[in-house]
């Protein structure tokens, strides 16, 4: 994207241009209001259809999921949960759109190995770079909402671009674009925290007391945000990670220090070595060892003889 | 005595040697398509896999050739690498052996106590290597374990990688080290003045028992 600079990207120290931070003013947002949404799947089928994708057709195993999880093609889905409300006894009908949450400190561009494959603009996008994915998976093990998918086809990782083609261009997302109840929004990100405390207000207005706004801030806040209904339980929107959510401890152990440890523990072994031979010299065989040998070896034929 | 009239002690097979080779050519692969992926600042090596996606691919199925050939490895030399009391008095004059001076450490069989812990170490490695790999090897087995398991299997992986990776290190520096070492995986021989200074105890023992082929 000719119009967007890169805040960062992985396998690289900084950005390219050397790390630039996400600017405030300029960072996007997408806003899915649960509360509104009538699961109709109009985001989903846009999805497909802007970023001209097919899935292929499923098995229906009597729920709404379809496909049932993340593919490699389907980049959002909607997941449908049925929750016993267990402070009012009512059943309540919960849908909430999956997809990426393009964290401010994401994951999956920490976890991968090469150059570039993930970028994040200055605006807050996270995307992956199809022709620098090598299709290794440590994306999926960084990312901790279960997100990207790796194609058997292609052998690439992908996931939501948050329509990076269509918001370079001053466009909203297809998904957006397509949602009949607008439950889904776009805006800058300031823009869309505004309209969740107005939409709050509303849901607290109506008896859900713990209304609320998901952007959970151990992954530095999102930029897909959610409202929720009962923002204090994330995990019964289709196992929601909680508001704690952030990049797994193992994660940032084997991306942290395990990286420096490690390539500070091959280069002493190796200069260890270096040293050592200067200091100590070559462990030759002298020509005492040698005629000692030669005894030894003789003196025992004999002997066995 | 004059170089050609050394006379030369058989320390491995030409069996032992093609396998050793193989293992070690497997290791050395792995080596840099691993690290390649480890360090971004080594991502450059993957061009000598045919880029990113090629060494994403090959280096697995690398690891299942050093599995095997390591075995017969394993198999060949298990129990000349069993510990023995003479192996804690040469690392109890690991510092003799250190500046080379081993007229005071106490005569050695075919392995010395360094020789034995490269072997298990290596053993252990190869082990964990193996099995966190093919959990973490996403093309055939992604379906069989959760993301935490895979997690943890990538951190083992990287962690052992770079064990194996200081281990070879300290068994090439060795060889470097201890001269006329290479040729006993060369030409499968080492000259008796080697065998005397460096494993006296197995010198004695093959002269006993010459007829025996070495393995
Ligand atoms: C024994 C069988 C082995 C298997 C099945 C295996 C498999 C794997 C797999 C699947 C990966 C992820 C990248 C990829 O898909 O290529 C990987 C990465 C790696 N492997 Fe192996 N491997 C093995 C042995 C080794 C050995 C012997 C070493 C070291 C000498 C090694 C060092 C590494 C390193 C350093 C990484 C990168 C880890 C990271 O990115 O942090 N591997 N291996
Ligand atoms: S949700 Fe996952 S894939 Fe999306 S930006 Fe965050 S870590 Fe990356
Ligand atoms: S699969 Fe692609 S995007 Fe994911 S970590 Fe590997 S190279 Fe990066």
């Amino acid at each position: 994207m000719a119009t967007l600079e890169i805040a960062r990207q992985s396998a690289t120290r900084g950005g390219i241009t050397g790390a630039l931070p996400l600017k405030d003013t300029f960072e996007v947002a997408k806003l899915i209001d649960v509360s509104k949404c009538i699961g109709c799947k109009a985001c989903q089928t846009a999805c497909l259809e802007w970023n001209d994708l097919r899935e292929t057709v499923g098995v229906n195993v009597g729920v709404y999921d379809n496909p049932h999880d993340l593919t490699e093609n389907s980049w959002t889905l909607m997941r449908y949960t049925e929750w016993d409300n267990p402070e009012t006894g009512r059943l309540e009908w919960l849908i909430r759109k999956d997809g990426c949450m393009h964290c401010a400190d994401p994951g999956c561009l920490k976890a991968c190995p090469s150059p570039g494959a993930i970028v994040q603009y200055t605006n807050g996008i996270v995307d992956f770079q199809k022709d620098a994915c090598i299709g290794c998976g440590y994306c999926v093990k960084g990312c901790p909402f279960n997100i990207p998918r790796i194609s058997k086809a292609t052998e690439k990782a992908y996931k939501c671009t948050l329509c990076v083609d269509r918001v370079s261009v001053g466009q909203g997302p297809a998904c957006a674009k397509a949602c009949p109840t607008q439950a889904i929004s776009f805006g800058t990100k300031a823009q869309m925290k505004d309209l969740a405390q107005k939409r709050i207000k509303d849901l607290t207005s109506r008896g859900y007391k713990n209304a609320g706004l998901y952007d959970p801030p151990g992954v530095g806040g999102t930029h897909v945000m959610y409202v929720l209904h009962h923002a204090d339980k994330p995990q019964v929107y289709a196992s929601l990670p909680g508001n704690d959510v952030k990049i797994s401890p193992v994660v940032e152990l084997w991306k942290g220090v395990t990286k420096y440890a490690g390539m500070g523990l091959i280069a002493f072994a190796a200069v260890a070595g270096a040293v050592h031979h200067l200091i100590v010299g070559a462990n030759r065989v002298t020509e005492h060892d040698e005629q000692e040998g030669k005894k030894t070896l003789d003196g025992k034929i004999k002997e066995s003889a | 005595m004059s170089d050609g009239f050394r006379p030369q002690v058989s320390r491995y097979t030409t069996g032992a040697r093609l396998n050793h080779w193989v293992t070690a050519i497997s290791l050395i692969l792995l080596a840099i398509s691993g690290l390649a992926l480890f360090h971004p600042s080594l991502f450059g090596l993957t061009a000598l896999f045919g880029g990113g996606s090629n060494t994403r691919a090959l280096h697995p199925w690398i690891g299942v050739v050093l599995f095997f050939s390591f075995l017969g490895l394993f198999f060949r030399f298990w129990k000349l690498n069993l510990w023995n009391k003479d192996d804690a008095k040469w690392m109890a004059n690991l510092d003799s052996v250190m500046k080379g001076d081993e007229e005071k450490v106490p005569e050695i069989g075919k392995y010395n106590a360094g020789q034995k812990m490269v072997f298990w170490g290596m053993s252990i490695l190869i082990l964990a290597l193996i099995t966190s790999g093919v959990v973490i090897w996403d093309q055939y087995f992604y379906a069989y374990t959760t993301i935490d398991q895979k997690r943890i299997a990538v951190l083992v992986h990287a962690v052992c990688g770079i064990g194996a990776i200081t281990i070879w290190i300290v068994h090439v520096y060795a060889a470097i080290w201890v001269r006329g070492t290479i040729s006993a995986m060369t030409k499968g021989t080492v000259t008796a003045g080697w065998a005397y200074r460096h494993h006296r105890k197995w010198l004695r023992e093959e002269a006993r028992n010459k007829a025996t082929p070495a393995e």
